[in-house]
C-alpha cells in the first residue's frame, strides 16, 4: 500500500462523508420547515427580502 | 416610457410578491466574471487542440477567432436582455418572457443538460489528471479514478449547496490562479522573459492548410471549445447585488478575458508542439498547456500549468453545477417541472433540492459515459441554446423597443450582432453534422419528444398566472 491507495480509500471516505451530510441536512430542514416556505421563492422577490433583513435590522439596532 | 427603471438602486427589475425565503444575493461584477470565465476556462487547457487535428493549426486559429466573434455575439445579447431580466434560469427565465412556454421548457432543458454534461466531462478530467500526477509521482500500478471523480462532484455540490458567496468566491481565486498561468507560460516561452522556445515558421512549413478549406469548417466544431459556457454568467442574474450592472460587466469582462486567453493559447501550443501531436487529444497532447510547459523545461512552470490544468477543470464542474441547478431550481419555481424542485434552503439561500436531485445524473454519466459523447452532447445542447438567441434579441427589441424599458446595457449594431450569430451557428450545425450526424439527429429527437410530451401534459400544470413577474409595460403589437 502506498500513498495514493491510501488516498483512493480518502477520496472514498470523505465522498461518503459529504454526500451523508447533504442527506442529513435535507431530510432535516424538510422536517423543519413547511412546504409553503421553502417552495415560496418568487422570480423578482430578491429586493423586497433585502429591504426586509435591513428594516430588521435597524429595529434591532 | 413606462415608470420602470431596472437600473435604479432600488429597483433593478425586482419587485414584491411574498418570498419567505428566496436566494440571496450577495454577488459582484468579480463573481460573474468567475462564473463565466471558471467553466469556459478548462477549453484552453484541454479540448481545444481537436480543431488542429480537423485542420492544423492556422484552423485553429481562424475556427479560434471565428468562435470568438459568435461568443462576442452571445455575450452582449446576454447582455442586453439578461440586464432586464434578472431572475434566476437565466437564458430559460428570458425565453419564457419574450417567447413562450415551449421554448422556454427546451431552451431550460438545453441548458440544464449542457452544464450537467459538462460537470460529467470535467469530473472524468480531474480523475484523468489525479492518475497521471500519481504515475509521475512514482505509484505502481494503475490508479482506480473512481473515487476521484466522485470526490471532485460530491466536494463541489456540497459547497454550491452550502452558499453561493463561498463557491462563486472559490471560483473567482482558482480561475485567476489558472488565467495567470497561461500568462506566465506565455511571458516565459515567448521570450519576453528569458530565453523563448517559440518556433512557428519551422512547425508550420508544409502543414499551413493540411486539409484545405474543409478542415478549417470543421475545426469549428471545436473552435467552441474555447469559449463554452459563458453564457452561463446569465444564471447569477437572482444572487447578484445589482443585476443591471453586475452582469454586463461581468459577462463583457469575461469574454475579453477568454478572447485573450484563447489566442494566447493557441501562440503558445502551437510554437512549441508539432501539429500532429498537437491535434491529437486522445494519444497525442491530452493537456497541451502542460505539455508546452513540460517542453519548456521548467519545473517551476509544470507544476504551475499543472495546478492550472486542475483549477481550471474544478472551476468548470463548480460553475456548471451552480448554473444546471439554477435552471432547474427556475422551472420548477414556475412548474415547468414539479415544484417541489423550487424550494430554497432557508439558512444557506441555495436551490438545494435542485443541487442534490442532479448530484447522481452527474455521478452516472462521469462514470458510464465515454468523454468524447458526453462532450458532443453538452456542446450540441449549448448549440442550440446559442440558435435561441437571436431570435430572442430580435423578438425582445421588436416587443420592447429601447424606450419602453431602461435597459443596464445596450448592445450596439442591432440587428447585426443577432444576424453574425445565426449564421455562425448555421455554419457550426454544419461543421458538427460532419463529425457527429447521428448523435446530433439523436439529440434534436430527443427535444422533439420532450417537447410532445410538454405541450400535450405537463403544461397543464404550469404556474401560468405566477410566471411573469417582470414588471414591464404590455410588449408592442399586444
Amino acid at each position: 500500500m502506498d500513498l495514493w491507495n491510501w488516498l483512493e480509500y480518502g477520496a472514498w471516505g470523505l465522498s461518503a462523508l459529504l454526500g451523508l451530510h447533504m442527506l442529513v441536512d435535507w431530510l432535516r430542514t424538510d422536517s423543519t420547515y413547511s412546504e409553503d416556505v421553502l417552495t415560496s421563492s418568487r422570480e423578482g422577490e430578491i429586493e423586497a427580502l433585502a429591504e426586509q433583513h435591513k428594516a430588521k435590522e435597524a429595529q434591532h439596532g | 416610457m413606462a415608470d420602470v427603471d431596472i437600473t435604479s438602486q432600488t429597483m433593478d427589475g425586482m419587485g414584491p410578491h411574498g418570498t419567505k425565503v428566496g436566494l440571496l444575493r450577495v454577488l459582484g461584477p468579480a463573481h460573474v466574471w468567475a462564473l463565466g470565465v471558471g467553466i469556459v476556462l478548462v477549453g484552453e487547457y484541454m479540448g481545444w487542440n481537436f480543431a488542429v487535428g480537423k485542420g492544423g493549426a492556422y484552423a485553429a486559429l481562424i475556427a479560434c477567432w471565428f468562435a470568438g466573434i459568435l461568443y462576442s455575439c452571445v455575450a452582449m445579447i446576454d447582455s442586453e436582455v439578461t440586464s432586464t431580466v434578472a431572475s434566476a434560469g437565466g437564458q430559460y427565465t428570458q425565453a419564457k418572457h419574450i417567447i413562450g412556454p415551449l421554448m422556454a421548457f427546451n431552451v431550460g432543458l438545453y441548458l440544464v443538460f449542457a452544464y450537467t454534461m459538462l460537470e460529467a466531462a470535467n469530473a472524468i478530467t480531474a480523475g484523468y489528471l489525479f492518475s497521471v500526477v500519481a504515475q509521475m509521482t512514482g505509484h505502481a500500478g494503475e490508479l482506480d479514478q473512481r473515487p476521484f471523480i466522485i470526490l471532485v462532484i460530491m466536494f463541489l455540490a456540497w459547497l454550491n449547496y452550502r452558499g453561493v458567496l463561498a463557491t462563486l468566491t472559490f471560483n473567482l481565486v482558482i480561475t485567476a490562479v489558472a488565467f495567470l498561468a497561461i500568462i506566465v507560460l506565455f511571458l516565459s516561452t515567448s521570450g519576453i522573459l528569458g530565453g523563448g522556445i517559440m518556433d512557428h515558421a519551422a512547425l508550420f512549413e508544409g502543414h499551413e492548410l493540411p486539409y484545405g478549406w474543409i478542415g478549417v469548417l470543421a475545426a469549428m466544431h471545436f473552435g467552441l471549445w474555447y469559449y463554452l459556457g459563458i453564457e452561463g454568467t446569465t444564471q447569477a442574474a437572482e444572487e447578484v447585488r445589482s443585476p443591471a450592472r453586475a452582469l454586463p460587466f461581468g459577462t463583457l469582462a469575461g469574454i475579453m478575458t477568454l478572447l485573450i486567453a484563447a489566442t494566447l493559447t493557441w501562440y503558445v501550443c502551437s510554437g512549441v508542439l508539432p501539429w500532429e501531436f498537437l491535434g491529437d487529444g486522445v494519444n497525442g497532447s491530452v493537456a497541451p498547456l502542460f505539455d508546452t510547459a513540460r517542453l519548456s523545461g521548467s519545473n517551476a512552470l509544470v507544476w504551475l500549468l499543472g495546478f492550472g490544468t486542475l483549477f481550471a477543470t474544478l472551476a468548470s464542474a463548480n460553475g456548471c453545477i451552480n448554473d444546471a441547478s439554477r435552471a432547474w431550481f427556475a422551472m420548477g419555481r414556475d412548474k415547468y417541472l414539479p415544484g417541489w424542485f423550487g424550494a430554497v434552503h432557508p439558512r444557506y439561500r441555495t436551490p438545494y433540492r435542485a443541487i442534490v436531485f442532479l448530484v447522481p445524473i452527474a455521478l452516472i454519466f462521469a462514470l458510464g459515459a465515454p468523454l468524447d459523447q458526453v462532450i458532443t452532447f453538452s456542446i450540441l445542447s449549448g448549440l442550440l441554446g446559442y440558435t435561441f438567441m437571436p431570435l430572442n434579441i430580435i423578438l425582445f427589441r421588436r416587443k420592447w423597443p429601447l424606450e419602453t424599458i431602461k435597459r443596464g446595457y445596450e448592445h450596439p449594431f442591432h440587428p447585426i450582432p443577432a444576424i453574425t450569430l445565426l449564421t455562425l451557428c448555421g455554419v457550426t450545425f454544419f461543421a458538427v453534422f460532419l463529425g457527429y450526424g447521428t448523435q446530433l439527429v439523436a439529440m434534436i429527437g430527443f427535444y422533439i419528444v420532450v417537447s410532445l410530451w410538454f405541450h400535450f401534459w405537463r403544461y397543464r400544470f404550469v404556474n401560468r398566472g405566477a410566471q411573469f413577474t417582470m414588471p414591464w409595460p404590455k410588449p408592442r403589437g399586444y
